[in-house]
């Protein structure tokens, strides 16, 4: 044996490999390949044992080249498994392709009710000024409902409010709610002050419906009582509030009014949501919309649940969370709330 | 209140500026609701006299009129019928442009051309009237003013109409004062800073005759009739106003009657003292007596309605003593403060006049008017309280009016009966106080100089306090912090500073209130829509789902809305109804929201005398129905379960209720075989969960064979309030791996899942980390009524992993308990 052992061998193995990595098409071919060249039977391995009867010389030499040959035929094949493991991707890919608006039998999730949002939308601004939120029944006292709020019976400003009697107790002794007020009343009854809490909740007039009014409705109305609260405190509680929740663009004015448990009352008026002031239809060129009332609490009501007024003051305010809803989503009609139309309610 | 501005001059200096006197009056709160421009584009209207009117053939509604307008006969077609031949009329010949822009074409109408238009006070924008011509005058022998007009004069001349601005103000129900047009004067002088002068009118020119020997007068109940003066005119003319009188009437929006009767209005409209003239020679006895009513006692009103008093009780301290007005033979001939009878009105034939000016107790006023349902502009004026000392001022003043140019007779004296009335108050008012509620820093003299213009004396005392001495004519002002509004008013509440003071507290939400939103949120998440469904129901709605009627309402707006709701279902179903009308039946819907169980009159006697607690125990239901594709029974039970582990609530009992079972608390509604109540602790009710019965559809009109509604109703109250929670705390989770073992039982219908799973956790104790049921199979090879139930057990110890001895132990023990409990067969 003249002729190194196998070096020829050697050259056709690394030749034969280049071969097959260019034929196989799959990764299972690619493999047996690499088998049959690298495998435990493999031809480099037999070469490899044969090592062992070469001569020192023959078989550092031979041994090298061995090791280059191996080295180059697993490159080759490494190469080749890259290229088909792209290529089988592509195809799985390919093959799992989806069209991603064939959604079939879709489920829609479903909508809190807009007042409900508004309402939440409200408490979230009055809260995150430092304000509880307090509710209170439905079914009221007239005591609670009217009279300490300073309204007696039969007393004429009274027909502010047509209101809905129950048959229960002495004739009129008992109403549905015609504003959240009671739950002032409740609250003041049971806490000492300092109070600061708004008061949000389902009313009732006797109202007939048109597009702005609905005899059953939702107010918020908010209370703050404590040391040194005046008219400026009130005033400057109902700008906070109305830029924080309509934009930094509207803002609030007060107008003399007359409520029967704040003095003095007024009215508040908000910057036209829909001209931003500059005068349109909606707010009869005025620039302003009437959103609720009001004012300093009177003494009355404070002496009707047994607050010193000499020692705390507070103000008071509401206004229809409905027609804040309303203004928001411009609903021309406010009775399709009424309705419980679920192509209304999905909407808004 | 209609105020023109003519007539504001008559008592202030106010100038042209309207756009200045509107702002100021809104600052002052008479909020300004219109501004009407009268006499603009009046400029083409003349008056013409009607010569002849005839029927046009073919046309019932409509007749051919010829008038005169001074330059001969025009024809016209009018389809008013209130005026005759010879009447003065106004005119728009064609050409002419009306108020509001309308153009007055030549017009044929059933053949007959129309030369021009006879005008309503509407389209002259001179009054709301609309039903019939503005007559200036009528034909001679029938008596009235405006006979002097002459054909062809303009009609702004003919009316002396000055152009003129009417203000319709909003004038809230605690001032009397500025009812009246003097009254809104002197705040609006006192905000223009010009000055305000009540002139006094002329005491009347006295006959010979006194009245004591004409009238007579006694006043029994002086508590509802403080004060009472009347004035006799012995010789009266009842004719039409004055021009001046019927226009500015006109302008304030009331309609000219006869010079009797107009200058009582007029009088009322600028000094808010309501009068009452009487026919004296049609009062029995020739005088008044003023007394309480008796109940039952009736009286034919001035609009023609037979009045009974003292009837009803309109709450409170109420005495249902109705003050009547009665001729001296007890007959009534009026309702004090409110209207008058028919029996002594005044008519054209009237000679002799009785004038009464009054001051009756306005809660007393108040609470007739509200028993009787007859509001008036004089009993709206009386209740909030007109001025006790103005009533000299009112009686002169309807003497000038009515006999302007001293043609009015007046008897010598008044009689004047008084009892106690309100005069002025002195009220202190401390200047500290003043800037602690305005927030302001006013001065003394900036305080008075407030008061002052509007008729407050004030006058600064030492320790820093106000004499304050309110008018009479300003009941409202009782207090100090009444006084303090008005100089708030008058200061402008725009100029007080706006602060901003944080709250001492932090602000949140209840943890109820919280988790009431995610409530809300996980139902939405199930596909729902919120609903708002009425609180008041129909009666005939519980009955309908099984429930008795609930609490009724005493004076429902419509029948329709007369029962406070014991439930969510009867709302819902409507609402599920209506929109099934509209092809949009298959839907969820949910809704949050009170009912109202009705109350024992123990309760309400309770609530009534303590203010403490409510009078209904009211309670706060989630309601949900599900009406989509496939829903039933089986899929509110699966909402409640995802609620109650989005809620973390745990241990709530599905409790059967059998089949005969018809307590409408547990099952009112539901299908007799798919329904369970909710129940914790042992009993506590939760709620409901099942399916409506479609015959309850049906009665609601929502076809049930189509579609199934699930149905969920439960107390938020006791959800999120008493039911039992998941524990927060987090436990430590075991390192070693899990093993699950299947098991599926035959088991008899009557028995329920969840009792087999009971069983399976009771058998496997503390190893069991849970425990799935994941497939029920009913049909082929199960005998009788049961079913096959197949469980997946997920064993996991804490601190070792289980071997498999110990998997085959457990799984015995379960197979064991499951059939001892339950008869169960293992099915392998």
């Amino acid at each position: 044996m003249n002729e190194p052992v196998g070096l020829g061998a050697l050259d056709s193995v690394l030749s034969r490999a280049r071969t097959a990595a260019e034929e196989v098409t799959t990764a299972a071919e690619l493999q047996r390949v690499e088998t049959e060249l690298l495998g435990k039977h493999g031809e480099l391995t037999l070469v490899q044992r044969s090592l062992g009867s070469l001569d020192p010389e023959q078989r550092r030499h031979t041994g090298r080249r061995l090791n280059e040959v191996r080295r180059q035929v697993e490159e080759v094949l490494a190469e080749r498994r890259l290229l088909l493991r792209a290529a089988e991707r592509a195809q799985r890919l390919a093959d799992e392709r989806l069209d991603l608006t064939e959604v079939v039998g879709l489920r829609r999730r479903g909508r809190v009710h807009v007042v409900e949002r508004t309402r939440q939308e409200l408490e979230d601004v009055f809260v995150a000024m430092g304000f509880a939120v307090v509710e209170g029944p439905e079914v009221e006292t007239d005591w609670h409902n009217f009279e300490a709020l300073n309204i007696p019976p039969a007393h004429p400003a009274r027909s502010m409010w047509d209101t809905l009697f129950l048959d229960l107790g002495p004739p009129e002794s008992v109403v549905l709610r015609t504003h959240t007020s009671p739950v002032q009343i409740r609250l003041m009854q049971r806490q000492a002050p300092p109070v600061y809490a708004v008061m949000p909740g389902r009313c009732y007039r006797r109202d007939t419906p048109d597009a702005r009014h609905i005899p059953t409705f939702h107010q918020i109305e908010g209370l703050v009582v404590d040391h040194g609260i005046s008219f400026a405190e009130l005033a400057g509680t109902i700008e906070t509030f109305t830029t924080a929740y309509f934009g930094q663009d509207i803002h609030s004015r007060l107008r003399p009014s007359y409520f029967p448990f704040t003095e003095p009352s007024a009215e508040f008026e908000i910057t036209c949501t829909i001209c931003k002031g500059a005068g349109c239809r909606t707010c009869s060129n005025t620039g302003w919309i009437e959103l609720g009332g009001c004012g300093m609490v009177d003494p009355a009501v404070f002496q009707a649940v047994g607050i010193d007024p000499e020692v705390w003051t507070g103000f008071a305010f509401g206004f229809g969370i409905d027609r804040c809803a309303q203004m928001r989503h411009e609903l021309p009609d406010m009775r399709v709330l009424l309705e419980n139309d679920v192509r209304i309610l999905e909407q808004l | 209140m209609r105020v023109p501005l003519s007539w504001i001059r008559d008592f202030a200096p106010v100038g042209d500026d309207v756009a200045a006197v509107a702002r100021t009056l809104d600052d002052l709160g008479l909020v300004v609701e219109e501004i009407v421009r009268v006499g603009e584009g009046l400029g083409d209207v003349v008056v013409a006299r009607v010569e002849e009117i005839a029927a046009i053939p073919g046309a019932d509604r409509i007749r051919r009129v010829v008038v005169d307008a001074g330059a001969g006969p025009v024809e016209v077609v009018c389809g008013a019928w209130n005026f005759k031949e010879g009447d003065l009329v106004p005119l728009a010949p064609v050409g002419a442009v009306l108020p509001g822009g309308f153009e007055i074409a030549r017009r044929k109408m059933k053949g007959v051309v129309s030369n021009g238009m006879l005008c309503s006070p509407k389209e002259l924008q001179l009054a709301e009237d609309h039903e019939g011509i503005l007559v200036l005058g009528a034909a001679p022998g029938v008596g009235g003013a405006g006979q002097s007009l002459v054909p062809g004069t303009a009609l702004v001349e003919a009316l002396g109409i000055e152009r003129d601005v009417v203000f319709d103000l909003a004038v809230e129900a605690n001032r009397p004062d500025a009812a009246s047009v003097a009254g809104v004067a002197r705040d609006l002088a006192a905000g223009l800073k010009v000055p305000f002068v009540l002139p006094d009118p002329p005491e009347p020119r006295s006959g010979p005759v006194p009245i004591g020997e004409l009238a007579r007068l006694e006043v029994v109940d002086l508590d509802l009739c403080p004060r009472f003066v009347a004035r006799v005119l012995p010789a009266v003319a009842v004719t039409a106003s004055e021009q001046w009188v019927a226009r500015r009437l006109t302008l304030a929006g009331m309609r000219p009657l006869n010079n009797v009767v107009d200058a009582s209005n007029y009088v009322m409209l600028e000094l808010g003292q309501p009068t009452h003239p009487y026919d004296l020679d049609r009062l029995a006895g020739s005088g008044l007596r003023v007394r309480a009513a008796r109940p039952g006692e009736r009286l034919l009103t001035l609009d023609g309605v037979e009045r009974r008093l003292g009837e009803r009780s309109v709450g409170g301290a109420d005495d249902r003593r109705d003050c009547l007005i009665c001729d001296a033979e007890d007959h009534p001939v009026g309702i004090a403060g409110i209207m008058g009878g028919t029996s002594s009105e005044i008519t054209d034939r009237t000679t002799r006049v009785l004038v009464e000016a009054a001051y009756f107790d306005p809660m007393a006023v108040a609470r007739t008017s509200k028993r009787l349902g007859l509001r008036t502009e004089a009993s709206a004026r009386f209740e909030r309280g007109c001025d006790p000392a103005g009533i000299d001022r009112a009686v002169a003043r309807l003497i000038e009016v009515l006999g302007a140019g001293d043609t009015v007779e007046v008897a010598a004296g008044s009689i004047d009966v008084r009892g106690q009335v309100p005069g002025p108050r002195q009220v202190p008012v401390r200047l500290a106080r003043v800037n602690a509620v305005l927030g302001t820093d006013l001065s003394a003299a900036q305080v008075t100089g407030l008061l002052e213009p509007i008729g407050f004396a004030s006058v600064p005392e030492a320790g820093g306090v106000i004499e304050v001495t309110v008018p009479s004519f300003r009941p409202d002002s009782q207090r100090e912090i009444d006084v303090i509004e008005e100089v708030a008013r008058h200061h402008g509440y725009w100029r007080i500073a706006r602060r901003r003071r944080s709250s001492p507290q932090v602000g949140g939400l209840t943890p109820y209130q919280r988790q009431r939103r995610l409530v809300r949120q996980v139902m939405a998440g199930l596909g729902a829509h919120e609903a708002w469904t009425a609180s008041l129901l129909a009666p005939g709605d519980h009955t309908r789902v099984g429930w008795a009627e609930g609490i009724t309402v005493s004076n429902p707006l419509a029948p329709d809305e007369s029962v406070l709701r014991r439930s969510v279902l009867p709302g819902m179903l409507r609402a599920l109804a209506f929109n099934a009308a509209r092809q949009r039946g298959e839907i969820r819907l949910f809704e949050v929201g009170n009912v109202f169980p009705p109350p024992t009159q123990e309760r309400v006697a309770a609530a009534l005398s303590d203010r403490v607690d409510s009078v209904v125990e009211e309670r706060e239901m989630l309601a949900v129905a599900l009406g989509a594709p496939g829903d039933d029974a089986m899929s509110a039970a699966a909402a409640w379960y995802l609620l109650a582990d989005a809620m973390g609530i745990e241990e709530v009992e599905l409790v059967a209720v059998p089949p005969d079972a018809s307590d409408p608390a547990t099952a009112a509604g539901l299908h007799p075989t798919r329904r369970a109540r909710l129940t914790f602790d042992e009993g506590t009710e939760l709620g409901v969960l099942g399916e409506v019965d479609t015959e309850v559809l049906g009665a609601f009109g929502f076809d049930g064979a189509r579609q199934r509604v699930g149905w969920l109703e439960l107390d938020l109250g006791r959800l999120l309030g008493e039911a039992p929670r998941r524990s927060e705390e987090a436990e430590t989770v075991s390192r070693y791996p899990s093993s699950d073992v299947d098991l599926a039982f035959v088991v008899d219908a009557a028995v329920p899942a969840a009792a087999v799973e009971a069983s399976l956790r009771g058998a496997v104790g503390g190893v069991l980390e849970s425990v799935e049921l994941f497939d029920v199979f009913r049909g082929a090879g199960m005998p009788g009524r049961s079913r096959s139930l197949a469980f997946r057990l997920r064993l996991r110890a804490f601190d070792h992993t289980l071997a498999e001895g110990e998997i085959q132990v457990l799984r015995g023990r379960c197979i064991e308990q499951v059939v001892a409990d339950h008869g169960a067969v293992l099915r392998q």
